[in-house]
């Protein structure tokens, strides 16, 4: 069985965001593997090692900056990727994405048992591309999952699901799409030797005429939605300390809640 | 090229697997060491559960080509390594050098296939850690005066002498031995179980604490013939060409530990307030940053453009020389800026900075000190031996 993990290439998580000319001043910007998209890979690789799994495919659309997310992948153990770009793609929503994800999917060919995702990409943050991904294929979903269990031979999958108060358990006919998160598992730190082994899997690249798409279909003619533009988040004020006995300090405390930010 | 300090755009010259070896590491340590370095640091003790996940990391025996367990790294990438551990702690930095550089290195280069076998993958795996020894209490700079002995006997050696500021003695499972035969100096390998083998731990120091250090006291200790390095030429070359990797490896950690301390300062003064203002608006403060800032970048050109040369087989020692001093005294004195940066708290083990300051009068120490390594670029300069 061949699963599929999708993976993109974002912003450092301690990047300072700057704007520049109303859109991401990428400059001084230093890219990493999405931490999300770290989980579905190392579930992924464990099912391999679990004799579960023969092959595990990363994905991803990008700029040719992604192949570096790809070869992380590679070094935790994904055995091949697959690079989709084309500077035509510049724009593309979270439709477009999907879209073309899925033209890599069946260009790939070889059926496949399971689409892993992150749950979320750290910097569009939108959420939306698994499911996209699912409905555009009509495959059964489990979002931000905690727990998997793969029965290959039986061909169904177990996902546990943190829901408010509990765990809700979904049973999936394969192929399906999972999408990761904190405590599914451990991602392990890619040992030296694995990552000069990953040096060598093979990253096959795909334009998009290579997945009979045309330049239409792609960007920001093929979107539905449209960024208009970009602001930073309000300087963030000094905090003010409260002091004085307990008893003062909650009475100042509610008198803040209450009548000045009014959260209660 | 490390994350904090890139002014001069150096990341587009790393290839991929650097950067993700880079970034590992440091993941590692921030997340595996950082948290607990400061009451080690404080109680002068090395959490020995550490190396095994040093070792899966694929850290002991990065140059060590697979056949022999390692990763087959080139020394830039072991550079880079070497600059993330020490971003953490200039110990954690030695271990890994010592093993690579000083222990591995020697083994694969003038090791029998027979010794190789035998040390080498167990090395990678952190199942044997090694040390290296050649100081002496009366031959430091001048290691070629030692005094350690190895008699020729039937079917093996006996080594007599001691060996001082061993780092990794006291947990080493074997020592890469420098003593002097009747032709010169020799390398042996001593394992820990031989009688007349010991490795007292030196304590009270106040450097580099997060590693172990000891003595090797070697009393009428028999070591087999198959224990010398046979491929090692008699003399002094072979143990200098071990400390010329590892000089290289600690220029590298320096830039780290500068980097370190650079970006906590940053950091420190934007955030702190006094006379009204941040401390990063004062003038002084400014000129202290900026001097800072240009001195970790500098050193990391040099860094990058000798670990180029490394892997092309060009980097002449003079080299290494020039960058293990330079790198090493800028360390110290941005670590000592930082320090005065932070007031108080810059003593304080909790901001880390008072460690990197004290570790880096190890670093500019062992390996050939500042001014050692100053006369080995003035004997380059001008072809007049001033050792002596
Ligand atoms: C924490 C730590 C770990 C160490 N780990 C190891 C290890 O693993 N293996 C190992 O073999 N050694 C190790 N060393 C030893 C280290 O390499 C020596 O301390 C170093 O080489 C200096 O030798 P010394 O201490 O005998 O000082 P000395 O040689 O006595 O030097 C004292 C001072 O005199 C100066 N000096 C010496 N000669 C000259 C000269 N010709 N002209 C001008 N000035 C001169 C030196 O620069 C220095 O400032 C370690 C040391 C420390 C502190
Ligand atoms: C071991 C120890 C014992 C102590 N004992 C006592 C004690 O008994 N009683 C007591 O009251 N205090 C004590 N102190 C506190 C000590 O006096 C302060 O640490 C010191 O005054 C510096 O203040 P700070 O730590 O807040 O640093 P800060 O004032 O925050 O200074 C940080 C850095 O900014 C620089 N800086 C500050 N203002 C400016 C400016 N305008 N322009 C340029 N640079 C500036 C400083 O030179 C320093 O390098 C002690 C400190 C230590 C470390």
């Amino acid at each position: 069985m061949k699963v599929v993990v999708f993976c993109k290439s974002v912003p450092d998580t301690e990047t300072r965001v700057k704007l520049k000319d109303n859109r991401l001043d990428k400059s001084e910007i230093k890219y990493i593997l999405n931490p999300y998209d770290e989980f579905a890979v190392e579930e992924a690789v464990r099912m391999k090692e679990a004799g579960k799994v023969d092959e595990v495919v990363a994905i991803s659309m990008g700029p040719e900056r992604a192949r570096e997310a790809l070869r992380s992948a590679l070094a935790i153990g994904a055995d091949r990727g697959i690079l989709i770009k084309d500077d035509v793609l510049d724009g593309s929503d979270t439709y477009v994405t999907a879209k073309v994800l899925v033209k890599a999917l069946e260009k790939d060919g070889a059926e496949y048992g399971m689409l892993l995702f992150g749950q979320q990409a750290i910097d569009g943050d939108t959420w939306h591309v698994p499911g996209q991904v699912a409905e555009m294929l009509g495959l059964p979903q489990a979002g931000s999952i905690i727990k998997l269990e793969v029965d290959p031979d039986a061909g169904k999958a177990v996902a546990n699901r943190l829901v408010e108060g509990g765990e809700e358990v979904h049973e999936m006919s394969l192929p399906c799409v999972v999408t990761c998160r904190k405590g599914l598992n451990e991602p392990r730190y890619p040992s030296l030797p694995n990552i000069m082994k990953a040096k060598r899997k093979p990253i096959q690249d795909y334009s998009i005429a290579d997945l009979d798409l045309s330049p239409e279909e792609v960007g920001k003619a093929g979107s539905f939605t449209e960024v208009l533009s970009y602001s930073l988040p309000p300087k963030k004020e000094a905090g003010r300390k409260v002091e004085g006995e307990p008893e003062e300090v909650v009475q100042a405390l509610v008198k803040f809640l209450k009548e000045e930010i009014k959260v209660i | 090229m490390i994350k904090g300090v890139d002014f001069m755009i150096m990341e587009e010259f790393l290839a991929e697997e650097e950067k993700i070896i880079r970034d590992t590491t440091r993941k590692f340590v921030e997340k595996e060491v950082l948290p607990i370095i400061g009451d080690h640091y404080d109680k002068g003790t090395f959490p020995t559960e550490l190396i095994p996940k040093i070792a899966q990391l694929g850290l002991l025996g990065i140059t060590t080509p697979p056949e022999y367990g390692g990763a087959g790294a080139s020394y830039f990438s072991y550079g880079l390594a070497c600059q993330e551990l020490e971003w953490c702690d200039s110990g954690l930095r030695s271990l890994v050098s010592v093993q690579n550089s000083l222990c591995m290195y020697p083994i694969y280069t003038y090791g029998s296939e027979e010794q190789k076998e035998k040390y080498l993958p167990k090395m990678c795996t952190g199942e044997t850690i090694g040390c290296f020894g050649l100081t002496e209490p009366d031959a430091g700079s001048d290691p070629a005066s030692m005094r350690t002995t190895a008699k020729k006997v039937d079917g093996g050696w006996v080594l007599n002498g001691n060996k001082i500021w061993i780092t990794n003695a006291p947990i080493a499972q074997i020592a890469v031995v420098w003593a002097k035969t009747e032709e010169g100096v020799r390398g042996f390998i001593v394992e820990r179980d031989t009688p007349g083998f010991e490795t007292p731990e030196i304590k009270k120091k106040m450097s580099l604490r997060f590693s172990p250090t000891g003595e090797i006291v070697l009393e009428d200790c028999f070591v087999p013939d198959e224990n010398l390095l046979p491929g090692s030429t008699v003399g002094m070359k072979a143990p200098f060409s071990c400390l010329n990797r590892a000089r290289y490896g600690i220029a590298w950690g320096a830039v780290g530990a500068a980097a370190f301390c650079f970006e906590k300062a940053l950091n420190y003064t934007k955030d702190r307030v006094q006379f009204g203002k941040p401390l990063a608006s004062f003038q002084l403060v400014q000129r202290d940053l900026a001097d800072m800032f240009t001195e970790v970048t500098k050193c990391q050109l040099l860094v990058y453009r000798l670990g180029r040369l490394f892997d092309e087989g060009r980097a002449s020692h003079v080299m290494v020389s020039m960058a293990k001093k330079t790198c090493t005294m800028t360390a110290a004195q941005v670590a000592r800026k930082a320090r005065e940066l932070l007031g108080g708290n810059g003593v304080s083990l909790e901001y880390h900075v008072i460690r990197h300051l004290c570790n880096m009068e190890t670093t500019t120490t062992y390996e050939g000190t500042d001014k050692i390594h100053s006369l080995i670029i003035g004997r380059y300069l001008t072809g007049i031996n001033a050792f002596r």
